[in-house]
C-alpha cells in the first residue's frame, strides 16, 4: 500500500527527516512513537503533500503510484486522510459546508456518483453517530471555539466520511476525554477493514489498547531508529526513550 | 456635449446643460457652485482627500470618441431574480421605464419636482455643494435623477430599484433626493451598468434626509460596468431613533470612488454601513466614509471587506466624528483586506476624531493574504485548490453579504460574487 525509501525532508535550512524508510500493507496498523520534535508530524505533514516541506531525497510510493509527484488535493482523493495534531480553525466555513464538496470530490475521482443532498445528510447522520458528535458542532465555523476533543472528534468525524484507504492519525488521541478516547478509537477499529491501513502518531499506550498495532516503530531525529511488535509501545511506556537514544548513540 | 476627452477647465464642461439652470430658485447657488469650481478646480494629486485615486488625471486621459451604443438594452439583463421590486431605468439620461405611482410614494424627475418646489429645504443642504469638486460638478451638471418622499408612518414594502445602465460612451451626472418621512420605512438600491466595454463617466449624487424613527436601507450595486468611471457620493442625514442600513458592493468598473457619508443628527440612531469590494484586472475602487456623531446617544456600526486581485487597488478611508455633545456614543469600525496578488495594493485609513468624552469607540483594519494553513486543511480533504480557494474568499467575503436584510437581493450577491471566485483567472 505505502512504501517509504529513504525519505529525506527540510524545511528552510532545518533538516528534519534524515532518511526514513517504512512499508505498510492492506491491513496493517502501524503506531510511530518518538520525543518530542522527532518528526512524526512532519512525517504525516509530507505524507499528506504539505508544501512547505522540501523532499531532498528518497521515494514514497502509494497504492503503486508516485505520492511525491501528487498535490496534496489528489492525494486525499487517491485516499490518503491526515488526522491533523492542530487542526486550523476556518472562520465562517463550516464543516458540513465544505465536507459536502470533499465527499463528491472523493467520490467522482473513484468512479461514483455524487452524492445529492438528502444521501449527503443520511451518510452524514450514520457517521456523526459513529463518532459521537453533534450536528450543531458540525454547522459551526470549523473548529472556531472548539474544545480541544471536539476538534479531534471532528477529524475523526471527518476521516468516516472521507472513508480512505490509508489514514494517517496524528496525536488523535491527545485533548481526548476517557470516553471520548475510547468511542473515537471504536469509531476507527469500525471503519477498519483488511484493504485498509492506518499510520498511527501517538505518545501513549493507551491509544494502543483500541486501536491494536501490529508494528510500533521509533522515530528519533528525523529516523527510524527501532521497530517491533505491539509490545514494544509497553516498553517504551515503562522505560521511556533513553536507552533507545542510547543504542542509537552507541 | 462635446464627446471629446473631458476638459477639466470648469468653464468647458458642458454645465450650461444642466438641470438646475431651469430652476429659478436655484439660480443663486447654481452661481456660487460654478464660480467655487472655477475657482478650486478639480483635486490633483496633492490633495490629500484624493492622493490614493487620481480621478482628475483618469476624466482628462478618458476618451469618448467613437463609441457608439449597443441602442439595445435590455434591462432584463440586470434583473435581481425573484425581487419584487418597482424598477426605474435610465439608459444614460433617458428614463425608459414609466414612473411608478405605488404605496402613496411620490417619485418624479427631480428636476420636475424642484420646480413645483418639492425638496428645495434639502436640495443641496445635506450635501454641501463645495465640500467636493466633483459634487460641485454634479450640482451643476446633473441632467437626470429622482425625488423620493415617503410620506410619513408609510412603509414601502416593495424596493425602489433605480437602474443606471451607460450604453456607450456617455458622460453624465445623475442627482437623487430621497425624503422618508416619519415613522416611515423605505429601501432604495441603485444598480449601475455600462454596456460593452465601452469608457463611461457617471457622477451621481443621492441626498437623504431621514426623519424621526424612519428607517432607509440604501444599497449600490456596482457589478457590470468595465471601463466605467464613477463618482458616487451620498450623504444622509438622520434624525432622532431612525435607521439608516447602508450597503455599497462593488464588483467592477474601472475607476469608483465612494463617498458615503451618515451624518446622525438626533439621539438614538443607528446606523450600519457594509461594504465589499472584490477587485481583479486594474479595477480601482475607493470608498471614502464618514460617520458623523452629532448628538449623544446613537450607534454606528461600519464592515468593509476587499480582496484585491491582479493589478487592482483598493483605498478605505473611514472617518468617525464624534461631536462635543454626543455622549454615550458607539462608534465601531472594521475594515479587512486580502491581496491575492504581489502586485495588488490597498490603502487603508481609519481616521477618528473624538470631542467628547463619555463614548465606545473602536476600530480596526487588517490586510493579509489567504491562509496558507487553512488552503493546506481544505486541500487535505480532496478539495481542488481553486475550490478551496474560493471556500476561503467567499467565507471572508460573505459577512458583508450575509448582512443584507433582504433575502433576493442576498441570493443574487452570494451567487455572483461565489461565482467571481469560483472562476480560475480571478
Ligand atoms: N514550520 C516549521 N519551521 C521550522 N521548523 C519546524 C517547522 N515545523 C516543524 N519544525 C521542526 O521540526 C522538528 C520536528 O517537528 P515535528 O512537529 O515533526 O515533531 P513531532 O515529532 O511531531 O513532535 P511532537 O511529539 O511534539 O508533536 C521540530 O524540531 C520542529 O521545531
Ligand atoms: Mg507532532
Amino acid at each position: 500500500m505505502l512504501s517509504i525509501k529513504n525519505l529525506c525532508a527540510k524545511i528552510g535550512d532545518n533538516q528534519i527527516l534524515n532518511g526514513i524508510d517504512l512499508e505498510v500493507k492492506p491491513g496493517e496498523i502501524h503506531a510511530i512513537m518518538g520525543p518530542n520534535g522527532s518528526g512524526k508530524s512532519t512525517l504525516a505533514s509530507v505524507l499528506a503533500g504539505r508544501e512547505e516541506f522540501e523532499v531532498t531525497d528518497g521515494s514514497v510510493e502509494f497504492l503503486g503510484k508516485d505520492l511525491l509527484a501528487m498535490s496534496p488535493d489528489e492525494r486525499a482523493r487517491e485516499g490518503i486522510f491526515m488526522a491533523f495534531q492542530y487542526p486550523v480553525e476556518i472562520p465562517g466555513v463550516s464543516t458540513v459546508n465544505f465536507m459536502k464538496t470533499a465527499v463528491n470530490q472523493v467520490r467522482t475521482h473513484r468512479g461514483l456518483p455524487a452524492l445529492d443532498a438528502v444521501s449527503f445528510l443520511s451518510l452524514m447522520k450514520e457517521k456523526m453517530k459513529l463518532v459521537d458528535i453533534d450536528q450543531s458542532l458540525l454547522n459551526r465555523s470549523l473548529n472556531e471555539g472548539f474544545s480541544g476533543g471536539e476538534k479531534k472528534r471532528n477529524e475523526i468525524f471527518q476521516l468516516a466520511m472521507l472513508d480512505p484507504r490509508l489514514a494517517i492519525l496524528d496525536e488523535t488521541d491527545s485533548g481526548l476525554d476517557i470516553d471520548a478516547l475510547r468511542i473515537v478509537a471504536d469509531g476507527v477499529n469500525k471503519l477498519m477493514t483488511k484493504d485498509k491501513s492506518i499510520i498511527v502518531v501517538t505518545h501513549y499506550q493507551r491509544l494502543l489498547e483500541y486501536i491494536v498495532p501490529d508494528f510500533v516503530h521509533v522515530l528519533y531525529k528525523g529516523k527510524i531508529v527501532k521497530s517491533g511488535g505491539k509490545e514494544l509501545a509497553l516498553e517504551l511506556e515503562a522505560k521511556g526513550y533513553d536507552w533507545v537514544k542510547d543504542s542509537v548513540a552507541a | 456635449m462635446t464627446t471629446n476627452a473631458i476638459d477639466t477647465n470648469p468653464t468647458l464642461l458642458g454645465v450650461s446643460s444642466g438641470a438646475i439652470d431651469s430652476i429659478p430658485s436655484l439660480a443663486t447657488l447654481r452661481d456660487e457652485t460654478f464660480r467655487h469650481l472655477q475657482e478650486v478646480g478639480f483635486p490633483g494629486p496633492k490633495n490629500e482627500e484624493y492622493k490614493y485615486t487620481p480621478l482628475t488625471r483618469a476624466l482628462e486621459k478618458l476618451s469618448l470618441d467613437d463609441q457608439e451604443g449597443t441602442g439595445t438594452v435590455n434591462l432584463a439583463d440586470y434583473a435581481i431574480p425573484d425581487l419584487d421590486a418597482t424598477v426605474v431605468a435610465f439608459v444614460n439620461e433617458k428614463c425608459v421605464t414609466s414612473l411608478p405611482e405605488t404605496e402613496g410614494l411620490i417619485v418624479k424627475p427631480l428636476q420636475e419636482a424642484l420646480s413645483e418646489g418639492k425638496g428645495i429645504n434639502h436640495f443641496a443642504k445635506i450635501v454641501d455643494a463645495q465640500s467636493d469638486a466633483f459634487v460641485a460638478w454634479n450640482t451643476l451638471a446633473w441632467t437626470y435623477g429622482f425625488y423620493i418622499e415617503v410620506p410619513a408612518g408609510k412603509t414601502l414594502t416593495k424596493p425602489l430599484v433605480i437602474l443606471h445602465v451607460s450604453d456607450g460612451a456617455v458622460r453624465k451626472a445623475a442627482r437623487n433626493l430621497i425624503v422618508v418621512g416619519r415613522n416611515a420605512q423605505c429601501t432604495v438600491i441603485q444598480m449601475f451598468a455600462s454596456t460593452g466595454k465601452g469608457a463611461s463617466y457617471v457622477n451621481v449624487v443621492t441626498e437623504g434626509f431621514v426623519d424621526e424613527n424612519a428607517r432607509l436601507d440604501l444599497y449600490a450595486i456596482q457589478a457590470d460596468m468595465p471601463g466605467q468611471i464613477q463618482f458616487n457620493q451620498t450623504r444622509v442625514l438622520q434624525k432622532d431613533n431612525s435607521r439608516v442600513n447602508s450597503y455599497a458592493f462593488t464588483l467592477g468598473g474601472k475607476l469608483v470612488r465612494n463617498n458615503l457619508a451618515l451624518a446622525l443628527d438626533g439621539q438614538g440612531c443607528e446606523s450600519h454601513m457594509y461594504g465589499l469590494y472584490l477587485l481583479n484586472g486594474d479595477t480601482h475602487a475607493d470608498n471614502h466614509t464618514v460617520v458623523d456623531h452629532i448628538k449623544p446617544n446613537s450607534f454606528s456600526n461600519e464592515l468593509y471587506k476587499g480582496i484585491m486581485d491582479d493589478t487592482s487597488r483598493g483605498v478605505f478611508n473611514g472617518k468617525i466624528y464624534v461631536r462635543p455633545n454626543a455622549q454615550k456614543t458607539n462608534a465601531f469600525q472594521s475594515n479587512r483586506n486580502i491581496l491575492l496578488s504581489t502586485d495588488a495594493k490597498v490603502n487603508t485609513k481609519p481616521q477618528l476624531e473624538i470631542w467628547a468624552d463619555d463614548v465606545k469607540c473602536s476600530h480596526g483594519c487588517t490586510t493579509g493574504q489567504i491562509d496558507e494553513d487553512a488552503l493546506f486543511y481544505l486541500m487535505a480533504r480532496g478539495i481542488p485548490r481553486s475550490t478551496a480557494r474560493a471556500m476561503l474568499l467567499y467565507a471572508f467575503a460573505g459577512e458583508t453579504i450575509d448582512a443584507v436584510s433582504l433575502p433576493p437581493v442576498q441570493q443574487y450577491l452570494a451567487q455572483r460574487v461565489s461565482q467571481r471566485l469560483q472562476r480560475n483567472d480571478f
